[in-house]
């Protein structure tokens, strides 16, 4: 099993770094060429979110990515922003996502989970074991070698 | 790749070509040129995403603004894409329903079809 950790400042512009790395880490470990498109997405998605809520909440410390590949590629995004920031996550149903009302922040992190999750068949989003955060845990399968 | 921007005009309609990545780094440069296209006048605006290669949250977020925008002033709004990997985001967060997305910028636009061969003889 090999395991690449990556941890970022929480900018925008690192993201993009991280998307690079879990794709290239992805196609090492063997998940099939034909999801690497929905794994870059994904894993942008999820240090999206991370980056937004240490940016709300004045969190300086890094956003962490560990990729391990065993018998699946499992990817964890791990951010330190308060746990009830992670309330709330859920998609908007279609006549809300042009409302005038929503916010664009309201409406990213809608779009966002519902890419999330409409994208990867196993995600998890759940509290750190230790200290403050959320983890979201993603996993793909990995072709037999 | 980065972001890339250029704006046209194709039959009164304010064409917007996107290329490279549009994500939470690059979407604030994306949401900036909308809201200077409908600031200085545009009103029927179409975004062509024929050369994006990656959109996530943050670039569908802008989309949709520009979208609220338009429709404050009574403009229109629409999408060019023909990718698949683009179109199923759409379907995924169900903003299909939410925008026009059209195959071509000629369809978007009602104009004829270019490079179709010879047009019909005078």
């Amino acid at each position: 099993m090999a395991t690449v950790r990556l941890s970022f400042s929480p900018a925008p512009v690192h993201v993009r770094t991280a998307r690079l790395v879990g794709v290239a880490v992805a196609r090492r470990a063997g998940v099939a060429e034909t999801l690497l498109d929905e794994v870059r997405l994904a894993i942008g998605e999820a240090c999206t979110r991370a980056v937004a809520l240490h940016r709300q909440y004045g969190v300086p410390d890094p956003v962490l990515v560990e990729m391990s590949d065993s018998t699946s590629y499992t990817v964890r995004v791990i951010d330190r922003a308060p746990i009830e920031a992670s309330v709330g996550l859920s998609a908007l149903p279609p006549d809300e996502l042009a409302d005038e009302s929503l916010t664009d922040e309201a409406l990213t992190t809608g779009v966002g989970f519902a890419l999330l999750a409409g994208f990867v068949d196993d995600l998890q989003v759940r509290p750190v074991d230790e200290g403050i955060g959320t983890e979201v845990r993603m996993v793909w399968p990995v072709a037999r070698r | 790749m980065e972001l890339s921007l250029a704006t046209r005009t194709v039959a009164e309609h304010t064409v917007l070509e996107v290329g490279g990545e549009v994500d939470v780094y690059t979407a604030p440069r994306l949401r900036e040129r909308l809201i200077e296209l409908v600031d200085s006048g545009a009103r029927d605006v179409v975004v062509d995403l024929g050369r994006v290669d990656f959109l996530d949250s943050t670039g569908l977020g802008v989309l949709v603004g520009a979208l609220k925008r338009l429709r404050a002033v009574g403009g229109t709004f629409s999408l060019v894409c023909a990718k698949e990997p683009l179109l199923k985001i759409f379907r995924i967060t169900a903003l299909d329903q939410v925008f026009p997305i059209h195959p071509s910028v000629e369809a978007a636009t009602g104009t004829p079809e270019t490079g179709a061969g010879p047009g019909p003889a005078a």
